[in-house]
């Protein structure tokens, strides 16, 4: 396959943070309708490297980026690349939910609204609504749009950052352990999204949890100390890694 | 492989438990076959009635086999090699129940071949259950230490207890043929060289178990043969 294939290609990436390296020469791809979890242990750059596929390492002023990565074939670190614009079509969702202190509808009609996606307040609420079935957060929140985002439950305010994330119809959605402060209800119907999602965009999730990157992914990418160690079929990963590296982290020896 | 510890000790502890109870159980069924064709050999009613006996505690040890191992992919959702093993280590529990049975068989067809009867094969019996005998206590020394070589091994001496049944099936054929008197005692001692050529096949799963637990690939069937036409250069 050509690089202009994949969604994402990332070529020979480096990120440094000052003169500590974070990465090290890490080439992957990303393509649509595939989730592909990236795990590690604490440290060992899975986010960094997460946060160079939407350019996040930006508003880092220490930080610098090496290699290449392509969206679509086009180099997302050109001077010519609007990082507004990348962004969303690059979505990301965090760890902790962090809606705006605003009402439910303002958090997802903000993107639109920004980017100019809605000439008019019904397009707008369309969006809106339609972000929100998708989330899957419609129902628990239909009746009450002008509450604010923070008066949500942790699992609901998630699911709000992923509407707000969808609004403005990106190609890929990045997550950074997105379920690592929800109860276990909350957290399975983060994950029965993501796999409604997949269809739709390429997903790209770090997560501490091996049983989520198992049950969410269909390619999995191991990173140990900076450098990618191995990346396959997450069934792969999961029964038959080729690197003792991998098989011991996820096996629980490491270390 | 796996040579370091789980950071969760008791990990360790119970798939070593887990293993344990296959080697028991591995340990039971060699001696079963081992009693069962001496048993018929000295026409000895008395050892065959209690390996008749004996087999329930193979059946229990299976049971809990089986319920640890569900213990440790409920609780501990093992992955990769530790995965591979914990699932090789449910179906050859599996599959030891069925050697034993076997064994079981042989007993229980012991009393119904006369001990005065001169039938030439009953000397060809224990060499072949030695075999089979070898290849059971072989394989699982595999499984315990992880062999994959160790039980591609197994697998090529198949063949010689193969080799045994067909030579016994000819020699057993004429003998009916030739003393149509002793037709029921001798389809007794074909189905005893039959079970013993099944522990030899049963064994031979396992070596493809411990093999697939220790690589993470199947054995493949032309590497089998491969090493076959080497062992009988």
């Amino acid at each position: 396959m050509t690089a202009a294939s994949h969604k994402i290609s990332a070529r020979h990436v480096n990120v440094f943070y000052g003169d500590k390296q974070a990465i090290s020469d890490v080439s992957i791809d990303f393509d649509r309708d595939v989730v592909t979890a990236l795990i590690g242990p604490s440290g060992c750059g899975k986010s960094t490297f997460l946060r160079t596929l939407n350019r996040m390492n930006d508003t880092i002023p220490s930080a610098r980026v090496e290699g290449e990565i392509d969206l679509d074939g086009e180099d997302i670190y050109a001077p010519e690349m609007d990082v507004v614009q990348l962004r969303a079509r690059v979505g990301m969702v965090f760890q902790k939910p962090n809606p705006f202190p605003k009402s439910i509808f303002e958090n997802v009609a903000y993107g639109p609204r920004i980017h100019g996606l809605a000439s008019n307040h019904a397009q707008l609420a369309d969006i809106v609504e339609r972000s929100l079935k998708r989330a899957g957060l419609w129902d628990e929140v239909k009746d009450r749009l002008s509450d604010s985002g923070t008066a949500l439950s942790g699992g609901q305010q998630q699911r709000l950052c992923i509407a707000r994330a969808i609004a403005v119809d990106p190609e890929v959605i990045l997550m950074d352990e997105p379920c690592s402060a929800l109860d276990p209800i909350a957290t399975a119907k983060i994950e029965e999204l993501i796999h409604e999602l997949k269809g739709r965009y390429a997903i790209v999730i770090v997560t501490h949890n091996m049983q989520q990157a198992a049950r969410v992914s269909q390619r999995t990418a191991f990173f140990h100390l900076g450098a990618l160690v191995e990346s396959g079929t997450t069934s792969d990963i999961f029964t038959n890694p080729r690197q003792e590296r991998t098989k011991d982290y996820i096996t629980g020896r490491y270390g | 492989m796996g040579t370091y510890e789980h950071t969760i000790k008791v990990f360790d502890d119970e798939i070593g438990q887990l293993r344990g109870l296959i080697a028991q159980m591995g340990g039971l069924a060699e001696q079963a076959i081992g009693d069962a064709i001496e048993a018929l050999k000295r026409h000895d009613l008395e050892t065959a009635a209690e390996i008749v006996r004996n087999d329930k505690k193979i059946d229990q040890l299976e049971v809990q086999a089986e319920e640890l191992a569900v213990r440790i992919i409920a609780l501990r959702a093992p992955l990769a090699d530790d995965l591979r093993d914990v699932v090789a280590a449910l179906k050859i529990a599996g599959v030891i129940e069925r050697i034993a049975d076997y064994a079981k068989n042989i007993a229980k067809r012991t009393p119904l071949i006369d001990s005065h009867s001169e039938i030439e094969p009953l000397s060809v019996l224990p060499a072949m259950a030695a075999l089979a005998i070898e290849m059971v206590h072989d394989v699982l020394d595999a499984f315990a230490a992880r062999d994959a070589e160790a039980a591609q091994q197994v697998c090529a001496r198949d063949r010689a207890v193969d080799d045994f049944y067909n030579s016994l099936f000819r020699v057993l054929v004429t003998h009916m043929m030739e003393n149509p008197a002793t037709i029921g005692q001798v389809t007794h001692l074909l189905f005893i060289a039959k079970n013993l050529e099944r522990i030899g096949d049963h064994a031979t799963n396992i070596a493809e178990m411990v093999y697939f637990a220790a690589t993470g690939t199947h054995m493949a069937e032309r590497d089998r043969g491969a090493f076959v036409t080497r062992q009988g250069e």
